[in-house]
């Protein structure tokens, strides 16, 4: 396979919730040896019968297809979608992110902040914690303007993912 | 069923009629029957006691009392590999669950269906590094095609009906239940087999016509094509060799066999070129070279089978057939995918291959079979063996000598791992699937002797031999014991070369003759081992020992251990070293060319 060229992959992966069943996906992973940029899980039906996981990925087209198929192969698994493949997609994560600082440094932190339409859900006279919701770049942008800015701590979820459109993956 | 307490309807929400039974145990039996189960392997312990109190209460399963956990699960893969049916294992908590996770693994990497039932501690004691705990489902995850622990009386059946659907549907494999103890103890609700389909899991086996198409316009215009067959057409019954052999006789293509697909097609028929791969035929491997176009039937792409990757059948289009879509563009990029039961697709290529207008070019495929005769003329499986009075014996002569000897019988062979395994798959001939059971994927020393005995109790009256290597054989040696405790006649033949023979060949060619830790000091006298164990020793020192050792194992009903001594020195030709190519092959010292083996340092590095 001349095939050498990179990408990144954000896989959703609709599975029955039940014990293990991220186990079994993150050991793929691992056994493998495919990446794991980002995950986040959780249950997504009413009952809570299913979970949807979604992971960010990167390898060649022939290893992103065989990622799909191993984790189609896993019995719990009743969807898999490439996002990122199969048509445009919105890509969102959440960051809670902690700066400490007073004076100046804390003032351009927060006109930082309502630049980047990231919330202040808690403050202290020498603390701001941010909410921002965003692709996974302008969480980083952000994150790079904090960091002389007194960032302390952050706190990722990671990539949530959907398709456009009104079609639904099940 | 003498278990019942009262009739009606559980909560287990299968839909489908429940009635409560005394003891999981009972429950889980009955699911058992109900799958067709007539035998299980197995040990006991005290996790599990609740299930051998009920089968102590019946008689329509039949336990097999192993010596160590490994061996119940490849006599259950024996078992499982010469019936078509699923194998089923039943070990304790803790070290019981640990000693089958090399057999787990494997019937995984080999495709067998198993359930395996492991008893766990109570569940109010799991988490808590009870006596005999293990993280069983943790520890199997990576080693089963599924597993599942049982938390809730209500969900037992329903389990074990689903890990046998999962197990011998798909790409068949391992799957595992832990049990608890409380809940083989506590009353459960027995439910029948759901007949919906699965929530989640529903392999495809029916293949797409439009890949079909393609194959068979493929497969038309080629001049020198090549079938290429795997496990995957033994697992699909024995239809699907039927199916392969008038395939190929339609077609009147080459047909070449991986190691586990030995017997799919018939070892006598003109149209095989043999095993291909490391120590497959010379003509199977330049066919595979120079093909134009190649099938490929329920195989994998191993690294066995490739050789060097980007030197693998470098001019040929690919078609591959498989039923796991994971296999297809794993190591090989293919031109055309046909996901399917290999006998589903062997139908369908046949119906299209005679509803297809085109025609061959009968000129070009006769011109390659010409050169296929060429390369055949090399018999390159050939080997020289001494018939003088006192002369050392070949391995490779006693395998033919013992061929010879068993034909027109029904004849079933397992082997261990290492040279003698690769001797059994060039000179013993099979001509029907089923009949050869082999550690392929996992290459696990000690299958072979406890897989034997799992084919004896499948086919008590049919002659099980295991071709064996004096190292591999200790591995699992124990059971001999359950070869006496149920008098399986099972026939232990080992080539006897005093080395763990392959280990010593690669040490020869490609590390300088240093035989590192790979002499088998100390060897026990085979002779008195099986004399001990109740069972018939016999030994074969000069070539005029060996067909009279031959005659008397065959014609002894009871275990025998045919200790034969062959030539210390014999190394496994023809061979592909590790990093090189198809038409780079090693021929053996018979042949001109014979000698140095070219490994380069990233061939070195492959194992």
């Amino acid at each position: 396979m001349s095939d050498t060229n990179m990408r990144s992959a954000t896989i959703s992966v609709l599975v029955e919730n039940e014990s293990g069943v991220l186990a079994r996906v993150i050991g793929l992973f691992s056994g493998r040896g495919y990446n794991i940029d980002s995950l986040t899980v959780a249950p997504v039906e009413r009952d809570g019968s299913k979970s949807r996981i979604t992971v960010v990925t990167s390898g060649t087209e022939m290893v992103i297809e065989q990622i799909k198929a191993q984790l189609g192969r896993l019995v719990p698994v009743y969807k898999v979608a490439d996002l990122s493949k199969e048509g445009p997609h919105l890509a969102r994560e959440l960051a809670l992110i902690k700066v400490v600082g007073t004076g100046n440094t804390r003032q351009e932190a927060l006109r930082l902040a309502d630049a980047f339409r990231a919330r202040v859900i808690d403050a202290s006279t020498e603390s701001f914690i941010f909410e921002l919701t965003g692709a996974t770049d302008k969480l980083d942008a952000f994150l790079d303007l904090m960091r002389p800015l007194g960032l302390a701590e952050v706190s990722r979820t990671g990539v949530a993912a959907i398709a456009r459109g009104k079609v639904a993956i099940e | 069923m003498d278990g019942t307490i009262t009739t009606g309807t559980g909560a287990t929400g299968t839909g489908t009629t429940t009635e409560m039974m005394a003891s999981g145990a009972q429950a889980l039996l009955r699911a058992l029957k109900a799958q067709g189960v007539d035998v299980i392997f197995g040990y006991p312990g005290g996790a599990v006691l609740p299930i051998y109190d009920a089968i102590f209460q019946q008689n329509a399963i039949r336990h097999i009392l192993v010596r160590h956990e490994q061996a119940a699960v490849h006599a259950a893969e024996g078992y499982a590999r010469s019936t078509g049916r699923v194998g089923v294992v039943l070990v304790t908590s803790g070290p019981g669950a640990t000693n089958a996770v090399t057999g787990l693994v494997d019937a995984l990497m080999d495709s067998i269906p198993l359930v395996c039932l492991t008893g766990q501690v109570p569940t109010h004691l799991i988490g808590n590094d009870a006596f005999q705990e293990a993280d069983t489902t943790g520890i199997t995850r990576q080693a089963t095609k599924h597993n599942y622990l049982v938390k809730r009386s209500q969900d037992l059946t329903r389990v074990v009906h689903e890990a046998f659907h999962v197990a011998k549907t798909g790409r068949p494999g391992p799957v595992l239940i832990d049990l608890p103890k409380d809940i083989l103890i506590n009353p459960a609700p027995y439910s029948e087999a759901s007949t919906a389909q699965h929530r989640s899991y529903r392999p495809r086996t029916e293949p797409d016509p439009a890949r079909i198409a393609e194959a068979i316009a493929l497969l038309k215009r080629s001049e020198r094509p090549i079938v290429y067959a795997g496990g995957g057409v033994i697992n699909a019954g024995p239809e699907a060799a039927k199916l392969l052999i008038e395939f190929v006789r339609l077609t009147g293509f080459p047909c070449t066999t991986t190691l586990m697909g030995l017997g799919a097609y018939p070892a006598s028929d003109p149209q095989f070129v043999g095993m291909l791969g490391m120590h497959g035929t010379y003509e199977a491997n330049m066919v595979m070279h120079g093909a134009d176009v190649m099938l490929n039937i329920g195989a994998r792409f191993d690294d066995r089978v490739t050789g060097r990757l980007n030197a693998f059948s470098p001019g040929s289009k690919k078609i591959h057939a498989d039923i796991d879509p994971s296999s297809i563009n794993k190591s090989v990029a293919v031109d055309v995918a046909i996901i399917g039961d290999a006998a589903a697709t062997l139908r369908a290529l046949i119906a299209a291959w005679k509803n297809d207008a085109g025609k061959q070019d009968r000129e070009a495929i006769a011109k390659w079979w010409q050169q296929i005769d060429f390369w055949r003329a090399k018999d390159s499986l050939r080997f020289t063996q001494n018939r003088e009075r006192g002369s050392i014996i070949k391995p490779q002569y006693a395998i033919e000598q013992l061929y010879k000897a068993t034909r027109g019988r029904e004849t079933f062979i397992t082997t261990e791992v290492g040279q003698h395994q690769m001797w059994a798959a060039q000179h013993f001939k099979f001509d029907k699937p089923n009949h050869w059971m082999t550690s392929g994927g996992l290459g696990t020393m000690g299958y072979g002797l406890p897989a034997a005995m799992g084919v004896q109790v499948a086919h008590p009256d049919a002659l099980v031999i295991d071709i064996a290597g004096e190292a591999s054989i200790l591995m699992n040696i124990q059971e001999m014991g359950t070869l006496a405790q149920y008098r399986l006649p099972v026939k232990i033949f080992i080539l006897n070369n005093k080395y763990m023979g392959m280990v010593r060949q690669w040490q020869e060619l490609l590390h300088g003759n240093r035989y590192s830790e790979s002499y088998s000091e100390a060897l026990p006298d085979f002779v008195k081992l099986a004399e001990s164990f109740h069972a018939v020793g016999l030994r074969a020192e000069k070539v005029e020992d060996l067909d009279r050792v031959i005659a008397e194992m065959l014609a002894v009903d009871r275990p025998v251990i045919a200790d034969i001594c062959v030539d210390e020195k014999e190394n496994v030709f023809p061979m592909i070293p590790s990093g090189a190519a198809h038409n780079e092959m090693l021929l053996g010292p018979e042949h001109k060319n014979g000698g140095n083996p070219g490994v380069t340092d990233a061939g070195l590095a492959l194992v």
